[in-house]
């Protein structure tokens, strides 16, 4: 009887082990970007024409496609596919695709979808298509006024974005920056504020006074920068929805370097006296202000972490210029690079992984990004002269800007703003009217 | 004196800027799940292809005679001289072979019932597999999962993994410092096609904060359906019919 017994477990354990499943590992795969077929938005019949400013558009529908297959492009993340080979034509949207004839041109995502404009009001809905699946797996309309259509471009781009990338997207924000204009030595700088991708510039000041860093509130619509009074530089506030702006504390000196605390709630800024620089807070509703470092050397650039609970900031306390972390109360100072040359200008990730910084090094500049702990520094991109990162609002990209040499009478100076993704290969110059420096990027403004 | 004070202080002096609102942008619902209708041509295409998905699946059924097969059984002389013998038959009449197999396999049911019998092939089984892992011990670890436990040589599973490589393109907005393995459970049919498949950490799907979960494993999906017919064996199906695959993204993303 044991006999028969430990038979029958032996079976079943011998057969089980050759009839346990095939494992296969796949740790390798394909890292191109991905093929998607963007087909135009078809115009419903008895659409109207869209004016703005002294240019008609007739076909808005085609226009918001070109606008989301830029996007999805200069993402690096995206081929859209050429239309020339598209077998279906616009009025796909009334119909489910032909999926077949999207495989064939190998596209893996389609995007249909139609736009109305009728008394005064611009629907548009899309539908996201697995090509591969043969489903839908995005629906959405939006109604706006008609003018509004990029910014329908931008959501509908967000959308995709997320829906195949897995996380938020960042076309449906906008960036200010400062524009400049002439001669080196005889700048004009003025507030500038654009979409994302260039478009709808929009000047904030006169160019009278300098300008300098201005940093977007994360919350909000508050933008907080620099700017000289009587020869004093003074940190400024302006409200974008109502225009308002005021300076931020009566502090007896110069203030310089603000950026928004994660809730919006705060100024971060450093405040300079007697040749000794140390980091502030001030409380932008009850206006209290605290005191953070208490060092005897030059303690700049501060930045929290998303969480609020840390702050990066550069100082030369050591020698040269390094960044250091420190608690959100300036206790437990930490250095964390160590590198040659000098570091500056650290910025936190809106994800919280990483810190992008700039690095000045053999007489060239670096940007950068590196783990919260200093390790893994990675050089994304080097110039003659570059700095001052932003951070895209998924912490995906970094603006910023490069200058280039310049003549001794200050000919052959521009300074353009610059776009580079985490990987480092997908390096864009973002056009813009003017020169522009010191970008800093919004959040999402659909959020 | 008050007046000139406060005329003096700077935010009195900027002018509020006149800048235009933002436009807001009103979501409409709409369904989630299409209600267009396929295009006449498309819907006719698609009828076709589930009538011959239908087909497929009842002749790709693993039949029951097969499965008795013993692959280890060492043919004897007389069932050789048998199978010739139906192979002539085959061609004149299918439905006589099917009751040769049936008897067959009769037969080796009440051998297999056969304790005495069981016992010896027991003891050989237990002596075929010492060899052959003493054998593969000699050449590498993996060979022992290759050849014993998982039914897939060494070649046979490389050409399946360059396969799914070239098939597989990596959603390249992952966060990388996260978990990236997609599990997925396959039942194939005998020609390598995909009868059903099956995610195993499914649940994770709809967790907060793993939304970059459902993105990898629509992407690893997405690799297995422009793949198919999976590069396969083109023997000894019941071993390779239920295979699992892992994704994982972290060695690539990491670099």
């Amino acid at each position: 009887m044991k006999k028969i017994l430990f038979l029958i477990f032996y079976l079943f354990i011998f057969n089980n082990s050759v009839m346990a499943v095939i494992e296969v590992d796949i740790t390798r795969g394909n890292l191109d970007p991905l093929p998607i077929a963007i087909s135009p938005l078809h115009l419903e019949s008895g659409s109207q024409d869209i004016k703005q400013g002294d240019k008609t558009i007739k076909n808005v529908g085609e226009k918001i496609s070109q606008l989301i297959e830029t996007n999805l492009r200069r993402s690096g993340l995206f081929n859209p596919l050429k239309k020339e080979s598209f077998v279906q034509n616009p009025d796909i949207a009334h119909v489910k695709p032909r999926f077949e004839d999207w495989k064939l041109i190998k596209a893996q995502a389609l995007v249909t979808g139609k736009v109305i404009v009728k008394e005064d009001k611009l629907r548009t809905e899309f539908r996201l298509w697995d090509v591969v699946a043969a489903k839908e797996i995005v629906a959405l309309a939006f109604s706006t006024r008609p003018d509004n259509w990029r910014r329908v471009a931008h959501i509908i781009s967000d959308k995709i974005y997320k829906r195949l990338t897995g996380e938020e997207g960042y076309f449906d924000s906008r960036i200010i920056y400062v524009s400049e204009a002439g001669l080196k030595t005889q700048r004009i700088k003025k507030l500038a504020i654009m979409d994302q991708d260039g478009a709808n510039v929009k000047y904030l000041t006169l160019g009278n006074e300098l300008v300098l860093t201005p940093r977007f509130s994360p919350k909000n619509q508050l933008v907080t920068y620099l700017s000289y009074f009587r020869n004093l530089p003074r940190v400024y506030l302006l409200d974008i929805e109502t225009g308002v702006q005021e300076v931020v504390g009566d502090f007896p000196g110069m203030t310089f370097a603000p950026r928004f605390s994660p809730d919006g709630k705060k100024i971060i800024m450093s405040f300079a006296k007697d040749g000794n620089s140390d980091i502030y807070t001030m409380d932008l509703d009850s206006r209290v202000v605290e005191k953070i470092t208490d060092h005897t050397s030059i303690d700049t650039s501060p930045s929290y972490s998303p969480d609020g609970k840390y702050i990066s900031f550069n100082s030369d306390r050591s020698g040269l210029q390094q960044i250091y972390v420190m608690r959100s109360d300036g206790s437990n100072v930490k250095r964390i690079t160590f590198g040659k040359g000098i570091y500056g200008t650290p910025v936190w990730s809106p994800r919280g992984d990483l810190i992008a910084f700039t690095r000045m090094h053999n007489g060239k500049f670096y940007i950068g990004v590196m783990r919260t702990d200093g390790s893994g520094e990675r050089l994304l991109t080097e110039n003659y002269y570059q700095e001052a990162p932003s951070w895209s609002p998924n912490g995906r990209v970094l603006i910023f800007y490069r200058e280039t040499k310049s003549d001794s009478d200050g000919k052959g100076f521009s300074a353009k703003l610059w776009s580079i993704d985490l990987t480092g290969y997908n390096e864009r110059l973002i056009e813009t009217e003017t020169d522009g420096s010191d970008p800093s990027w919004s959040s999402l403004m659909s959020k | 004196m008050i007046i000139l004070t406060a005329l003096s202080l700077p935010f009195m002096m900027r002018e509020p800027i006149d800048l235009p609102p933002i436009v807001s942008v009103e979501l409409i619902q709409i369904s989630d799940k299409t209600k267009i209708p396929f295009a006449p041509k498309a819907a006719k295409i698609l009828e076709k292809i589930k009538k011959e998905e239908e087909r497929i699946v009842s002749e790709q059924a693993p039949p029951s005679e097969k499965k008795k097969e013993k692959p280890d059984r060492v043919p004897m002389p007389e069932d050789l001289k048998k199978e010739k013998k139906k192979i002539v038959k085959k061609k004149q009449n299918p439905e006589e072979i099917k009751d040769e197999i049936r008897q067959a396999s009769e037969f080796e049911k009440k051998e297999i019932f056969d304790p005495n019998k069981i016992a010896a092939l027991i003891d050989k089984s237990k002596q075929d597999t010492a060899e052959i892992l003493k054998k593969d011990k000699k050449v590498t670890q993996s060979n022992v999962k290759n050849s014993f436990v998982s039914g897939l040589t060494l070649s046979e599973e490389d050409a399946l993994k360059a396969q799914i490589f070239g098939c597989w393109s990596l959603p390249l907005g992952l966060p990388y410092q996260k978990n990236l393995l997609v599990r997925i459970k396959l039942r194939l049919k005998p020609d390598g096609t995909v009868l059903r498949s099956e995610i195993l950490d499914h649940a994770r799907m709809n967790k907060p904060g793993q939304g970059f979960y459902k993105v990898l494993a629509e992407s690893a999906l997405r690799a297995i359906r422009i793949c198919q017919p999976l590069r396969v064996p083109p023997t000894q199906y019941e071993k390779w019919k239920d295979l699992q695959l892992n994704f994982d993204a972290n060695e690539m993303l990491k670099g």
